[in-house]
């Protein structure tokens, strides 16, 4: 079915039910700002041309669109192929919102960055795009995810941010994202936040779709010249949504293809250690929109588990929310071990190592391509590189074996 | 009208300042916190306000985000809360606000947290991000059933959504006097004085003013022209150097009177 995703969200921020704008009231008139500067931006053809140059010039964009030949003879399937967004600058496609939001910042004035991060991916990108343009910028970790991505968070501190690890609650993203809602709060005045997923108060969740956008609609058009059709499935991890809503929005209106969003499992749902939002979660209020969130009887955030840093967060942005109740996408999870098994069989058959998060992806394509036919196609984003995850992967490998 | 409205009306009758404490309920339990509330209660606070467990508390600094902790791993949760007040009702008839996040009340249900409150004897509540513009259902069931909803106005709101906030406050309207988390600070921020006269404009209701303020001289500074004055870390962080200790009640109760005592003489 199609879904008219261009009216989305409504006025007020809201993706049906869910979305919104459940902040402090000091964040309301920021955010009000921020929904201001980026409508103007959005308006504006100097905006967009702006960024599409640095995109090209120094993202990289477009990201190829690789057939995975030998992993598709590997399964027997349909043809997979690979959107490569690990070869984007920085190693995966948050560089793709950092950049637009950062020219948002400048268009605003602002002179200092702050974000969140998991993995580090978002972290690094920031850091990133903040050392291009020369401003200052913070980046808030959990010290958990610090220990597991020591190498992000070395690139971070290498590229000139500041990196405080955050002690509180579950050591991980959603403690990180309390403490630069914390800074953002008090430091009104110079500071712009930039947002690492689909998730947080309106505009987020539109502003940083409206910037990964670009995943799909690159990946539709080189489907279209490759095979003169579109894919038959989509398949992309979810931790907050950002690189799945971005691989999915260019084909919400194509009603024949399936998109699948695949979550953490972790150690598996029976376990209840897990990030699977869709798959035990209930509908509650999180970092300010209203989304599927695991929590507990008594409304307490409940404590994830991944193995993959960047997928283990307690909500999932609120669009997905929506898309799922309006049955245009379907979610599923992977387990640790599938992700991990994925993770070594991409790196064998195709000499691609992916990253922990995007070998969701592929774990779900491997269960997948049997049931599917040689003639169809499958379109897996590749969310990013997985270098930094050599060592946990083998640490986890070694003590499974 | 509920007992907060006739406070106002009575600290007005008497040109008196009041005086708003906030504590975490359920730290270091819930038995000391009903103990607290009465001792603060014959200390002459005026309005008590009730911070509800939370596990992710994003408007807070460390003093009360440890606070909350110690009362989430002492097995506090909304409905302990609420039956506390309950308790309580048979001793005292202090105002009292639930100072409270969105997500448990959302999971709690609304309507039926909200006809609870009434039953138990709670008179206001206070939901950190839960503005107006999404609070519609809420303000609709805390009208029915005669609560007040307590909404924050901040150094970032502007004319606009002062019109609008005042529209749906109910009770008193909280001014958080300096953008950031919840704390104890060394001076007041800048410009209270001159928002607050902005805001009088907007609303006859009585204005609190809070965050940052922990000191006598604090409280007999916004006392000046404020109608209340709100203080939260400040005590919060003595119940926790308190917690072990046998006289946390009266510790706690002597401090509290130190910082109303500046209100005595009717400022």
């Amino acid at each position: 079915m199609a879904v008219n995703a261009s009216d989305l969200p409504d006025a007020r921020g809201h993706f049906g039910p869910y979305g919104g704008q459940y902040v402090p009231e000091t964040l309301m008139a920021l955010l009000q700002d921020l929904e201001a500067a980026y409508r103007e931006a959005k308006r504006d053809p100097e905006f967009w041309a702006e960024l599409d140059r640095y995109l090209r010039d120094y993202v990289g964009r477009p990201t190829p669109l690789y057939f995975a030949e030998r992993l598709t003879e590997e399964l027997g399937g349909p043809k997979i192929y690979l959107k490569r967004e690990d070869l984007a600058h920085t190693g995966a496609h948050k560089i793709n919102h950092a950049m637009g939001q950062i020219l948002l910042a400048n268009r605003m004035g602002k002179t200092r960055i702050i974000a969140e991060t998991g993995a580090g991916q978002h972290g690094v990108a920031t850091a990133t795009v903040a050392a291009m343009f020369g401003l200052k910028c913070e980046i808030y970790m959990g010290v958990e995810d610090m220990e597991r991505q020591a190498l992000n968070v070395f690139r971070m501190r290498l590229l000139g941010a500041k990196v405080t690890g955050v002690h509180s609650g579950s050591k991980t993203l959603k403690d990180a994202i309390n403490e630069a809602i914390r800074d953002w709060v008090t430091n009104v005045e110079d500071t712009f936040y930039i947002f690492g997923s689909v998730l947080g108060p309106h505009p987020y969740p539109m502003i940083v779709r409206d910037f990964q956008r670009i995943i799909g609609v690159e990946a539709r058009a080189q489907i279209l010249e490759r095979e003169g059709r579109l894919p038959d499935v989509l398949v992309a991890c979810v931790g907050g949504g950002s690189n799945s809503i971005g691989l999915f929005h260019a084909f919400l209106d194509d009603a024949n293809v399936q998109m699948i969003g695949v979550e953490a499992g972790g150690h598996g749902i029976e376990s209840g250690e897990h990030a699977a939002r869709f798959n035990g979660g209930d509908l509650g209020v999180l970092h300010g929109a209203r989304i599927y969130v695991l929590q507990d009887d008594d409304g307490q955030i409940a404590l994830t588990h991944s193995v993959s840093a960047g997928l283990d967060y307690s909500g999932v942005g609120p669009e997905h929310c929506y898309l799922r109740d309006m049955a245009r996408t379907t979610y599923t999870y992977a387990t640790d071990e599938e992700a991990l098994s994925a993770f070594e069989l991409l790196s064998h058959t195709e000499g691609i190592i992916p990253a922990l998060e995007s070998s969701h992806a592929i774990a779900h394509v491997c269960k997948l391509a049997p049931e599917m036919s040689r003639d169809q196609i499958v379109v897996v984003n590749l969310s990013g590189r997985g270098d930094k995850d050599v060592q946990q992967a083998a640490r986890f490998i070694e003590g499974v074996r | 009208m509920t007992r907060i409205g006739r406070r106002f009306k009575d600290l007005r009758k008497a040109g008196r300042t009041g005086f708003v404490a906030y504590i975490t309920a359920g730290d270091p339990d819930l038995n000391t916190t009903h103990q607290v509330v009465l001792e603060l209660d014959r200390q002459g606070v005026d309005v008590l306000e009730l911070g509800v467990p939370f596990s992710d508390p994003l408007a807070d600094g460390p003093v009360i985000q440890e606070a909350l902790q110690r009362a989430l791993a002492a097995g506090a949760t909304l409905e302990g809360v609420l039956s506390m007040v309950a308790e309580l009702r048979v001793e005292t008839e202090i105002p009292i606000v639930l100072f409270t996040y969105y997500n448990p009340i959302h999971r709690y249900g609304v309507e039926r947290f909200v006809k609870r409150a009434a039953d138990v004897g709670v008179d206001g509540v206070l939901m950190l991000d839960l503005p107006p513009e999404e609070g519609g259902d809420y303000k609709a069931q805390m009208d029915e059933h005669g609560l007040d909803t307590i909404f924050l106005m901040t150094p970032t709101t502007r004319d606009d959504r002062m019109r609008l906030i005042a529209s749906h406050t109910r009770g008193f309207v909280y001014y958080v006097s300096r953008t950031g988390v919840t704390g104890e600070r060394d001076s007041l921020a800048d410009e209270i004085q001159s928002k607050v006269s902005a805001i009088c404009q907007y609303t006859d209701m009585p204005i609190a003013v809070g965050f940052g303020i922990s000191t006598p001289e604090h409280v007999s500074e916004i006392a000046r022209y404020a109608d209340a004055v709100v203080v939260g870390s400040a005590i919060v962080r003595r119940v926790g150097e308190y917690q072990n200790d046998v006289d946390l009640v009266s510790k706690v109760g002597a401090f509290v009177g130190s910082l109303i005592g500046p209100l005595r003489e009717g400022v």
